[in-house]
């Protein structure tokens, strides 16, 4: 089984898809029962990606390869690296909380419904699985249809035309960037003389700067629309917006991170020079991204709206760190990906809550809420602290790491990421202040019914993971290790022999072997800290927590002391 | 070989043609001889004759010859499209039975005119004769033009035949005239010997003309913009199962004439002394490049604005070929077997989308409204899933099997340097996903009007939607067969010898 856990993760939904095809239309709550238990089990198959990684790998793990299409050098080629085992949990993750949130939600063509949520499943698990460039793309675009019809037929407003303007421009983008990927593979048979889309072999290309320059502008407007990035965001706010609860929650979680993922799997190592070239008119998109999205989420009046364009906001952070090029800033892109699918998720599950229960989503039809639910309120609170970077909340570890990993290389960019963090701090809590606080006027918010055990088991796992990676992200940087060192040996070398003063080589081996010793009992009592409270023991491992953080970011990068320093002083700052 | 008359193995080579045309004849007594009850037989005799057809095809797919004196080649490339048009028939012969019905049509000889257009284009596929490819292709013209208007009662079938016949017939002047000229430069009429004449001596202005009267003509035939006007009046005005056939079969029949007469017979032309294109010399391809373009444009811009789905269908079949050509433009052994690979994933995906517009025939409705699509996924949720599959494929989204194709001929271009092409190419691709999906949204987002009368499946439609849904999804996940069979029939193209051994 193990040999096959990627086949076997990958089409769990869709066989359950099928299964669903074959329950009669009328049979609503046994379609629901059967997608739940299918999406369970998609994430449960998927554990063993997290218990069984091996941290002394360098190549691809649970890798799959059979023949696809021989005669033109196309495999059927899955493998998954610490990055995209991480993203592939939090996809079957969060495949089965959009599941369980469209519960009461959805209420017409049920059996569509869920045949398309499972149908995406597959499409987005097998972007993130693929090694071959050509499948990859193929899953790449088949998450396009069945999204197409999430907001098209179960979506609110003007549902039709956000759902044809999110086509649209993705796939504009999409077919573009096949063009590049074209390139490509024409360029690798030129050099080697085989025809291959194997990203392992592409990445080892040489690739002359002009060819790479149009290669990386093919790729990024694919990439940059999905992210997305500030001019290509218009269809974001529409999308997100008038898409079912569900919708929102997969398309913030996961989809836009599928532009990222592009970048970091393709883009960066195997078009190295000219990402580089490309640094100052990404980090300047990305920078107009983080404040620009942060100053329309202030003016927004629609609930879903801001926390839309807050993701606008926070997608240019995770660029800017990634850009930054710098083992730190990619680690912090890399991290604040899951941070973001974490925190995002649950705030479009937040206003989903509160739509099911009121039918519309003016911030203005709100206020005092917290009286009449309060334990919603306090999940709000958790993952509104969440998002706008609260210590001892995910949040904060991967913005920390990217204004860090920023700083080392421009320290003005870094300036202006944390204005727009103190931004994000601003519309979150003033949303929060206008929607949870203030006199609770209104009859028809004062009976709104709290949370049901529904809809705490969808927010638990969520609010467990932000704490989790707040107060102890080892685990989670740990297995992002072999990504950023692979990626900045390629694109940034020069980052890597002020790594530890160490050559190339021993750094890593070095680095495996602290870790070992080190980590391991921390992770131990760290991995049982949380589940016996998570509270208490925040304050007092909070502080070495983050030295270990850091020092075991940076030792592939600086000498320990130098981010040292650094990092306290902007901590006050930023905020 | 032998000097006068026929051999045994021109015979043995001939069968599958011969097969059919015996078919055809049978029909034409059937449609005397039985009652009209007994009617329906005569699908049967279609579809048992094309089957035959296609077995003696699949033995003969290993040859690689020429039979009746050089004219006619026998190779991958021939079978290959035989086999596709023997396939697009019998679909049409399953998706006409219902709907002849409807329509009050003979069947007798509506199926002997479907058989003998089939013969004309396997005769277009095999001919590297002027000659021979112009009797196949007179052959295919003369039947559909009948075909078009067959529905005798109905105005807009009438039109569209008339129209049909005399754009036709302008078109098959143009073409002619070219031959006709080829034949004067070259004193040949046998493609071969074109390319060795024309290899050694200079190409003049007079050649030149020659080759735009070839590209006019043919153009005609694949419904290429700027020579694409009757298209979308015939295709509308048809009978359905014809406006499949004819958009399938037809243009197929005209791209394998297209790559015979140019890839055999012109494949060094290239126009002196006019300057050049993109660092090439002038030749047949830039020509094909402009109407590559125009055809992907105006076709797809003007699909955006129907609300009638043949008509919208006969739009983005002009667009259609504009990608096809692509292939042709490119002119590498990788974009002729793009081409050809197209050529098969659009048969599955087109026959199935006009199949899901017949099935909408019923009596008192049309059926070829965008309008009447609407709530179809509701009434019949399996031809939803379909139709959703035809549009996606047309469109060029994975994993159906247009994605597949379109990805070859965006990848030829590239290979092939013309990578603005491909840039037109692509966007296009990205435009004409918004009338398709305008489909899709009446299939699976509108609800059905109230009162209209329902959907009735037969099992001969059945078999066909439920063929071409399977052919665009199977060729969408693992076209592996489709690529390796394109890739060995592209490279058979001119490779054919006389036969050697007992068959002589």
């Amino acid at each position: 089984m193990m040999a096959h856990l990627l086949t076997l993760i990958l089409f769990t939904p869709l066989a359950g898809a099928g299964l669903l095809l074959c329950v009669p239309r009328a049979q609503e709550q046994a379609i629901r029962w059967t997608a739940a238990i299918v999406a369970t089990l998609g994430f449960l198959l998927s554990l063993p990606l997290w218990f069984r990684y091996d941290f002394t790998a360098t190549g691809w793990q649970f890798a799959e390869r059979a023949e696809w299409i021989p005669s033109i050098g196309a495999w059927y080629y899955l493998g998954v690296d610490g990055y995209s085992a991480l993203l592939i949990l939090l996809t079957t993750l969060i495949g089965a909380i959009a599941v369980l949130c469209s519960w009461a939600g959805i209420t017409e063509r049920v059996k569509e419904y869920y045949v398309s949520l499972l149908i995406l499943q597959t499409g987005l698990l097998g972007a993130f699985m693929a090694v071959d460039f050509l499948l990859f793309f193929l899953f790449w675009e088949v998450m396009l249809v069945p999204m197409y019809f999430l907001i098209g037929i179960w979506g609110g407003g003007r549902r039709l035309y956000s759902a044809i303007k999110f086509f649209l421009y993705t796939l504009v983008g999409s077919v573009v960037m096949l063009l590049g990927i074209l390139a490509l593979y024409f360029h690798g048979h030129s050099v080697t003389g085989a025809y291959t889309f194997d990203v392992t072999e592409l990445q080892q290309l040489t690739i002359p700067f002009a060819l790479q320059k149009w290669i990386f502008l093919a790729l990024f407007f694919g990439f940059a629309i999905k992210v997305p990035m500030f001019p290509f965001h218009t269809w974001l706010p529409d999308a997100h917006t008038d898409a079912p609860t569900a919708g929102s929650v997969i398309l913030a979680a996961i989809m836009l991170k599928m532009g990222t993922y592009g970048f970091v799997r393709f883009s960066l190592p195997i078009l190295p020079d000219a990402s580089r070239y490309f640094v100052p008119l990404v980090a300047a998109l990305a920078i107009v991204g983080i404040v620009y999205g942060a100053l329309v989420a202030l003016a927004q009046t629609d609930w879903k709206r801001l926390v839309a364009y807050s993701s606008v906001s926070h997608m240019g952070m995770v660029m800017l760190g990634m850009f930054a090029l710098t083992p730190v800033g990619l680690t912090g892109g890399l991290l604040q990906q899951i941070n973001h699918g974490i925190s995002t998720g649950a705030l479009f599950l937040i206003v989903g809550i509160v739509y099911e229960r009121r039918h519309t989503r003016e911030i203005a039809e709100y206020g005092g809420l917290s009286k009449a639910m309060p334990v919603f309120a306090a999940v709000f609170l958790i993952m509104t602290l969440s998002s706008i970077g609260l210590p001892a909340l995910n949040g904060f570890i991967g913005e920390l790491l990217i204004l860090q990993g920023v700083y080392i290389v421009h320290p003005i960019w870094a300036g202006v990421g944390a204005v727009g963090i103190v931004l994000g701090a601003a519309y979150m809590l003033w949303l929060f202040q206008r929607t949870m606080f203030g006199t609770l006027d209104r009859p028809e918010n004062a009976s709104m019914a709290d949370l049901g055990a529904r809809e705490i088991v969808t927010f638990a796992p969520l609010i467990a993971l932000a704490v989790w990676i707040g107060i102890y992200p080892a685990p989670f940087i740990r297995r992002l290790e072999g990504t950023v060192t692979r990626v900045t040996a390629r694109v940034n070398p020069a980052a890597q022999p002020a790594v530890a003063g160490v050559p190339a080589a021993a750094g890593p081996a070095l680095n495996d072997t602290g870790a070992g010793t080190g980590f391991n009992p921390t992770l131990v009592t760290c991995d049982s800290a949380p589940a016996a409270g998570p509270k208490p023991s925040a304050t007092p491992s909070a502080p070495p927590d983050f030295v270990t953080i850091a020092s075991c970011a940076d030792s592939p990068s600086k000498p320990a002391p130098k981010p040292a320093p650094k990092a306290p002083p902007k901590k006050p700052g930023g905020r | 070989m032998t000097a006068i008359g026929f051999s045994r193995g021109d015979l043995y080579y001939l069968l599958p043609e011969l097969i059919v045309c015996t078919g055809a004849l049978l029909l034409l007594l059937a449609d005397v001889a039985l009652s009209q009850q007994r009617q329906a037989r005569a699908a049967w005799v279609a579809i048992l004759s094309l089957g035959a057809a296609a077995t003696l095809l699949a033995v003969m797919s290993a040859s690689e010859t020429t039979i009746a004196r050089g004219t006619f080649a026998v190779d991958g490339f021939a079978i290959f499209f035989k086999l596709l048009f023997v396939m697009s028939a019998a679909v049409t012969v399953l998706l006409s039975h219902r709907y002849l019905t409807i329509e009050g049509g003979r069947p007798g000889e509506y199926y002997f005119l479907v058989l003998c257009a089939t013969a004309g284009m396997m005769i277009m596929a095999s001919g590297i004769d002027l000659i021979v490819l112009f009797i196949g292709l007179e052959t295919m013209a003369v039947c559909f033009y009948i075909l078009a208007g067959f529905l005798k009662p109905n105005r807009r079938s009438n039109e569209a035949a008339v129209k049909y016949f005399l754009l036709g017939a302008f078109s098959l002047a143009l073409l002619l005239y070219g031959m006709s000229l080829l034949y004067g430069l070259t004193g040949s009429t046998a493609l071969r010997a074109i390319a060795t004449a024309l290899a050694s001596g200079s190409s003049g202005r007079l050649l030149a003309v020659a080759v735009m009267l070839l590209v006019a003509g043919l153009g005609f035939k694949i419904a290429a913009a700027p020579f694409h006007m009757w298209a979308p009046d015939v295709y509308e005005g048809a009978p359905t199962p014809i406006t499949a056939f004819l958009s399938v079969g037809s243009k197929a029949a005209a791209f394998a004439m297209l790559l015979r007469i140019f890839f055999e017979g012109l494949p060094a032309f290239h126009l002196d002394g006019l300057g050049s294109v993109f660092g090439q010399p002038l030749g047949w391809a830039s020509f094909f490049y402009v109407l590559s373009v125009l055809s992907m444009t105006i076709g797809n811009l003007a699909a955006l604005t129907q609300t009638n789905v043949k008509r919208m269908l006969a739009y983005s079949s002009i667009a259609q070929a504009g990608y096809m050509l692509i292939g042709i433009v490119a002119g590498t052994p990788r974009g002729v077997s793009a081409a050809l690979l197209y050529l098969v994933v659009y048969a599955f995906m087109q026959l199935g989308a006009f199949g899901v517009i017949v099935l909408m025939r019923r009596e008192g409705v049309a059926g070829d409204e965008l309008r009447d699509l609407a709530g179809l996924s509701s009434r019949q949720p399996a031809i939803g899933i379909a139709m959703l599959l035809f549009m996606l494929s047309l469109g060029g989204i994975p994993p159906t099997a247009g994605f597949m194709g379109k990805v070859w001929l965006f990848a030829s271009a590239i290979e092939a340097g013309y990578f603005g092409l491909a840039v037109i190419a692509v966007l296009n691709s990205a435009l004409s996903l918004y009338y398709y999906v305008r489909v899709v949204v009446y299939v699976w987002v509108r609800r059905e009007e109230p009162g209209t009368p329902p959907i009735v499946l037969s099992r001969a439609m059945i078999v066909a939607l439920a063929f071409a849904a399977a052919g665009t999804l199977a060729l969408g996940v693992y076209p592996r067969i489709l690529f390796e069979l394109a890739q060995a029939s592209a490279a058979s193209l001119g490779r054919a010898e006389p036969m050697l051994g007992w068959l002589r």
